[in-house]
């Protein structure tokens, strides 16, 4: 009997230590980051760092601005295109649809999910490059299709079957009284749906989008295969753009010849981090008040 | 207009929300079959790239499936070791106050983390130890990456287990520990083994954060201290370089990563329901 305690109570200090182990990660990368970036933050303000639109390393000029509007113009370009059809979609799939469409869209989703965003890039320079060069040309945009817009368009279809699946869970989340109690008042199906489930579905929806947002804003591969990569201020939409996770990816090879370059590439990833962890756990509050995880 | 004809709107608009959804990831999954299918051949698959490779001449990337198979394997069982004690220690029953509260916040924040940052994060941590790029730094770095996502997944799963089960092992006498890794294991496995493939495959998929640590070779991976070649990776290298027949590998690379991932899925849906014979309802 003692051994048997003995035994389940040292579980109980190994289960301590993992989880100080999972804490002390994420502070690990937190202050590794931070730490990183710090040459470059006591030289140069932060306001400097932040406005500046001149990207010439060999000179030390390290202005991020450019790359923070290309990244936040290209995430609001995805889940303007992706958040509406997701929603009305999610909403058909859940009020409307047979238990049959609903079970068998599933496993859908969750291939769509697992599949590379290397994948969603390659489709991309096939089908979306070539697409908005030629719409470019129509509207007088002359362009090389590696574009602002070709990049929101690709990210807008990666994050489909992500928003999909968290609303349909906000959905089936939402109490059955609930609609039973409006469908017994009276209303039709649609009013019931509007008023009473898209109602209680709300705060759930916006973690959902808010969820969207983080992973889009931190994709790179994909982006990167389509945007075209210029590190200059894009004027429209129609111009190439260059994100935060791109420059991250295309430097980190070559940055430690130059000072202050693997400075300036970590505190990209330091501002991306901090950017998508504030999004996250305001969604994460949301949906842990809903209790869904 | 009245309320009929506003419910026939609505239900057409989010039918043609759902249609046009489906219909362009129909056409993507079309476009990467019929442009990889095209360009297929036996020697992708089965040879390593000769001389001139990249500049259309023979060879195939049969180093990077198998690097992503050993990169994907390593990191999963990495993060198996850790993922599955970190699940069980979240659960109620080893609830710690606080520290359980900040953990999941730690989880939360490392499960958003997006995998360049991570690519970053496990170049600065080479370049501290000395490391120069290799299997094992694309290893860890990846095992950093997919552990959240295990461990959360996990986490749920054994969350679910029915009350009344944990309860009756309580009631029989059981510590813990006992009912955890007898009872509730037994339980739960089906669904813990679908977490380590939803690892699996998030592994093998990501680009990003193998761009450095892992690099790129064209010989068959060698040694853990080696560089090593992976599918997603030479997909984008392929499609990178203005020569045509180069590009058409990539297609072909694509379809073959592609068709791992959906293996990995219809895998991970038998493993499910093989493993799931035991299950209390």
């Amino acid at each position: 009997m003692p051994r048997r305690s003995s035994l389940d109570s040292l579980s109980q200090v190994l289960a301590r230590i993992f989880l100080l182990l999972a804490v002390a990660t994420a502070l690990l990368l937190l202050v590794g980051l931070f730490l990183k970036s710090r040459p470059i933050l006591m030289r140069v303000s932060l306001w400097e760092l932040f406005s500046g639109d001149s990207w010439r390393p060999l000179r030390g000029e390290f202005g991020f601005f450019p790359f923070i509007l290309s990244t936040v113009v290209v995430t609001l370009i995805a889940l303007l295109l992706a958040v509406p059809p997701c929603l009305l979609a999610a909403v058909y799939l859940s009020e409307y649809s047979s238990r049959r469409l609903q079970q068998s869209f599933r496993p859908i989703l969750e291939v769509l999910a697992a599949i590379p965003s290397v994948i969603y890039g390659l489709w991309g320079v096939l089908i979306i490059v070539p697409l908005t060069r030629t719409v470019g040309g129509w509207l007088g945009h002359a362009n090389s299709g590696y574009t602002l817009i070709a990049g929101g368009m690709v990210l807008a279809i990666m994050v489909v079957p992500f928003i999909i699946s968290l609303s349909m869970e906000v959905l089936l989340a939402v109490p059955a009284e609930a609609r039973l109690t409006a469908l017994a008042l009276g209303c039709t199906r649609w009013e019931t749906t509007r008023h009473v489930v898209v109602r209680h579905a709300q705060r759930g929806f916006f973690a959902a989008v808010l969820l969207g947002f983080s992973r889009a804003f931190g994709e790179t591969i994909a982006v990167m295969m389509v945007i075209g990569n210029v590190a200059k201020t894009p004027r429209s939409l129609f111009d190439p753009a260059y994100t935060l996770p791109a420059l991250i990816a295309n430097n980190y090879g070559e940055m430690m010849s130059i000072p202050l370059y693997d400075s300036a590439i970590m505190l990209a990833a330091l501002i991306l981090m901090v950017i998508i962890i504030a999004v996250n756990l305001i969604a994460h509050r949301i949906l842990g008040k809903l209790e869904i995880r | 207009m009245n309320r009929r004809n506003e419910e026939k709107l609505a239900i057409g608009l989010m039918r043609l929300s759902l249609y046009g959804v489906v219909l362009i990831l129909a056409a993507i999954m079309a476009v990467i079959v019929v442009k990889g299918f095209s360009a297929m051949s036996w020697s992708m698959i089965t040879q390593t790239p000769k001389g001139g490779f990249y500049l259309g001449k023979e060879g195939g990337v049969a180093n990077a499936i198998v690097g992503s198979i050993y990169l994907a394997g390593g990191a999963t069982f990495l993060s198996l070791l850790i993922s599955v004690p970190l699940a069980f220690a979240l659960q109620k029953e080893y609830s710690s106050g606080r520290l359980t509260y900040y953990s999941r916040l730690a989880l939360d924040v490392l499960w958003g983390t997006p995998s360049i940052v991570y690519g970053a994060f496990g170049f600065i941590i080479m370049m501290m130890i000395g490391l120069r790029s290799s299997l094992l730094a694309g290893i860890i770095t990846l095992a950093l990456l997919v552990t959240p996502i295990m461990t959360r997944a996990m986490e749920e799963i054994i969350r679910m287990a029915p009350q009344e089960l944990k309860e009756t092992a309580c009631a029989l006498g059981l510590t813990r520990l006992e009912s955890s890794s007898t009872v509730i294991l037994r339980q739960t496995i089906g669904g813990l083994l679908t977490a380590v493939m939803l690892a699996f495959s998030r592994a093998i998929g990501d680009a990003a954060s193998i761009l450095f640590t892992a690099g790129f070779s064209d010989h068959m991976p060698g040694s853990l201290l080696d560089p090593v070649a992976s599918l997603p990776l030479a997909v984008f290298f392929q499609i990178s370089t203005p020569i045509v027949e180069v590009q058409q590998r990539a297609y072909a690379s694509a379809l073959i990563l592609f068709i791992i991932v959906l293996l990995l899925s219809l895998l991970s849906r038998w493993i499910y329901l093989k493993f799931s014979q035991n299950v209390i309802k």
